[in-house]
């Protein structure tokens, strides 16, 4: 395989892809334990915090690094996709920094701020969490501002935000015990129809956006082969249903399942969009192979990214190591 | 106000605002290496105290450093779609090695190195500590390159308007990186040498006797003297860098018109441009020209070099440049002067015995480096207009098509966050220096009377 202007792009767009993903799954569900502090008491509220304590910063820098390829290896389309997408993008960014702020101040403002600290870290998650659902759905809608596309995504950000709240619920039952982690189990079931309703959403609208999309998902034998792909979707949503109102059990077993179910969800909802929309970088609009940057800035990038890339994910295995089991209280000294 | 201007306001927020924390926590790294390891070596508590003091304000800095980079890493695309369109091929792959080697490496051993303490062996931590300063400084040296680049590119050839890179280590080591980056390193470094003596000094007058107090105070005062002479001397080899590559500039900040030997160093004056003149001028005879050209008959750039035929101006806009100039110097002497008497008086006196006009003094400068490191940034960027890759791209034509009103929302909303969180900001690291004056040892994340039931592991 040679690296030029028809291989570059590709492989350029898979690591955007598997950046997006590890994003979402892993600021996920320290967004997610953000939309749940209004369901938590003062006491539990430090405990969740304590369960995404040192992973948070790294889990945001996933977002940098995707929207960094998109920026470096798909100059035209960065530019095209976020000035449509410009007044969810400050929502988005406002909400970040709401967040990241609020989970230092709380510990660190006099005690008589937590409270409201505390709200700016729901809010800001809120917030970042409904306006990416939100360009969600207006990236599928092929960012065109019309009314029916709007509505759309008002109903995608609503998803992505439960879904985000199910994956957060289903992490602080990995990371918790007692009464917490019970609450937990109830948060999860309330927040499973969230992940359903946004995956059925997408996967229902997608296909009627073009009959390009269309064709190749109901051509035979097309629907054959990936007909296990919404199957197993379904599949688990059930599983996890079924699942939870077994949890917790004694001796923690299985704890684990929600979370694992949840990832895999999102690992294929994504993958099913991926199949979608690719060539296309903006939908219907431009291809990856047209909004490339040159074949020798993506060299370069890549050969710095084939050397670094496992480092990274060393070093983040190393930390989620360090940090297993259940949290505890979080402490400098 | 129309799109170009709202969005030049809006960038100049958001990256002013940014600054303010690496500034902080690319020099604090290193310290709170050395915190540490004193500790390790010495075993004395008043290190250790220092350290979990420190580290803190660390946490917090990183976390508003990291979210208003964010922001930045949009705002090329929502507002400046242009600049990636005609440099990506340069700027892409620089900002992709920041990312790559330097902001993963902080944000993960950042965790470690926070909350880590217990779990991993004293080894891991400190090599966690070093890896997280380390992380920084590279994150410094990338964004550095890119700007320098910016400043005086080099190393690519353009086809069809579009840069392409030619040879990437003319353009990583390009001629102005080695003064930039040392200037801004040392910049990083005062401001923290400066704001941990402006802390320690304010725990003094409100009656801190703690041993770690003398010792953040001395470590504060030594560190700013050895490193304000330092910093002119760099100061003064980015200036002479600049006149060689950008002598607009260098104009600019004199505030001189006419190309011509003799010129004087102008310490005042209120710049005009319409008239093309200084107004109420206060200077040393042929000061720049000593300065620029080491001779008085010295030839120093002027202005009017740089306005076209027609009359189009392609030099910066004066004013900011020459009074961001005199701000930064300044603040800088006014450093040399709080930091060598501080030294003297610690030699007479001793750390806790300073007076108390001196430890007011220290507080009020405690965000001194705030103050020279802005005023510097504007003079260097402002006086870049109207150019955003000098000679390659003018900053109007890489500006966005999004509607004014739009981009008048987002800075207003800005605004309203930055100005909030930086009073926030401020109150808290005096709040955390008044909670440790009380004797409350300053260890724990979450407050003491915040009681959690959690199991011990």
């Amino acid at each position: 395989m040679t690296l030029d202007a028809t291989t570059l792009p590709v492989i350029f767009a898979g690591l955007m892809g598997i950046s997006i993903l590890l994003y979402v799954i892993l600021d996920g569900f320290d967004l997610g334990v953000g939309l749940l502090f209004p369901f938590a008491e003062p006491a539990e509220r430090d405990r969740m915090i304590a369960s995404i304590g040192p992973f948070w910063d790294a889990n945001e820098t996933w977002l940098v690094l995707a929207i960094g390829i998109l920026l470096v290896a798909f100059p035209t389309a960065h530019g095209t996709i976020l000035t449509a997408l410009y007044l969810p993008v400050a929502v988005m960014l406002v909400g970040l920094i709401l967040r990241g702020v609020a989970f230092e101040f709380r510990a660190k403002a006099p005690l008589s701020h937590k409270a409201s600290w505390d709200r700016a870290f729901f809010i800001g998650s809120l917030m970042t969490s409904a306006s990416q659902g939100f360009m969600l759905g207006m990236y599928i809608m092929g960012l065109e501002w019309t009314l029916f596309h709007v509505g759309f995504a008002l109903l995608t950000a609503g998803a992505l935000t439960v879904a985000y709240s199910f994956i957060g619920a289903a992490w602080v039952i990995l990371k918790t015990d007692d009464a917490l982690q019970l609450k937990a189990v109830a948060w999860a079931r309330g927040g499973i129809w969230g992940m359903a309703l946004g995956l059925g959403a997408v996967s229902v609208a997608t296909p009627f956006v073009s009959t390009r999309i269309f064709e190749r998902w109901f051509s035979f034998p097309e629907v054959v082969l990936l007909a296990p792909l919404p199957l197993m979707s379904v599949a688990l949503i059930v599983l996890l249903w079924l699942g939870l109102r077994h949890l917790p059990t004694r001796n923690d077993h299985f704890a684990w399942f929600p979370f694992a179910g949840a990832t895999t969800l999102m690992v294929l909802g994504f993958f099913g969009m991926g199949y979608s929309f690719y060539p296309y970088i903006v939908p219907e609009q431009m291809t990856i192979y047209e909004a490339a940057a040159s074949p020798e800035s993506l060299r370069i990038i890549l050969f710095g990214a084939l050397f670094v890339l496992p480092m990274i994910i060393g070093y983040t295995v190393l930390s989620y190591t360090v940090f297993r089991g259940k949290a505890t209280k979080l402490s400098y000294d | 106000m129309d799109t170009f201007l709202l969005s030049r306001i809006q960038f100049a927020a958001n990256i002013s605002f940014h600054i303010l924390f690496p500034t902080i926590t690319i020099a604090l790294g290193w310290v709170l290496l050395f915190f540490r390891y004193r500790f390790a070596r010495t075993g004395e508590q008043k290190w250790m105290d220092a350290y979990m003091f420190w580290v803190k304000v660390f946490a917090l800095s990183f976390a508003l450093g990291v979210v208003s980079g964010i922001t930045m890493s949009f705002q090329f695309g929502t507002n400046w779609p242009g600049f990636m369109e005609a440099v990506g091929n340069v700027a892409g792959p620089l900002l992709a090695y920041e990312v790559m080697t330097a902001f993963f490496l902080e944000a993960v051993f950042l965790g470690i190195m926070l909350f880590g303490a217990r779990r991993v062996p004293p080894w891991l931590h400190i090599l966690s500590t070093f890896l997280v300063a380390f992380g920084t400084t590279m994150s410094a040296f990338w964004i550095l390159v890119l700007n320098s680049w910016m400043h005086t590119p080099q190393g690519y050839e353009l086809r069809d308007g579009v840069v392409h890179a030619t040879d990437w280590f003319s353009i990583i080591f390009n001629p102005s990186l080695p003064y930039r980056l040392g200037h801004m390193l040392l910049a990083s470094g005062l401001t923290v040498a400066f704001l941990i003596a402006g802390i320690a000094a304010f725990r003094r007058l409100i009656g801190d006797r703690a041993e770690t107090v003398s010792t953040q105070m001395r470590f504060g005062l030594i560190l700013g003297a050895v490193l304000i002479p330092a910093q002119i001397v760099m100061g003064d080899l980015h200036g002479l860098n600049t006149l060689e590559h950008q002598p607009a500039k260098v104009a600019a900040m004199e505030g001189n018109w006419n190309t011509g030997p003799n010129v004087p160093l102008i310490l005042f004056a209120i710049p005009d441009e319409a008239a093309r003149t200084n107004h109420a001028e206060i200077a040393i005879p042929n000061g720049a020209s000593l300065i620029l050209k080491h001779s008085p008959s010295g030839v120093v750039p002027g202005l009017n070099d740089f306005v076209a035929e027609d009359g189009t101006v392609m030099h910066p806009p004066v004013a900011p440049v020459f009074w961001g100039f005199r701000v930064m110097v300044g603040t800088g002497m006014a450093m040399l002067a709080l930091s060598w008497l501080g030294v003297l008086l610690i030699w007479r006196r001793g750390a806790d015995a300073l007076p108390r006009p001196y430890l007011m003094a220290t507080v009020g400068m405690a965000f001194s480096g705030w103050v020279a490191t802005l005023a510097g940034w504007y003079v260097t960027e402002i006086g870049r207009q109207p150019w955003l890759v000098t000679g390659v791209l003018t900053t109007e034509a890489a500006v966005g098509d999004v509607a004014a009103p739009m981009v008048m929302a987002t800075l207003m909303a800005y605004l309203a966050i930055y100005l909030a969180l930086m009073i926030a900001y401020i109150g808290v690291i005096f709040h955390l220096a008044r909670r440790a004056a009380e004797g409350k040892r300053p260890t724990r994340e979450e407050p003491r009377d915040a009681p959690i039931s959690v199991p011990a592991e």
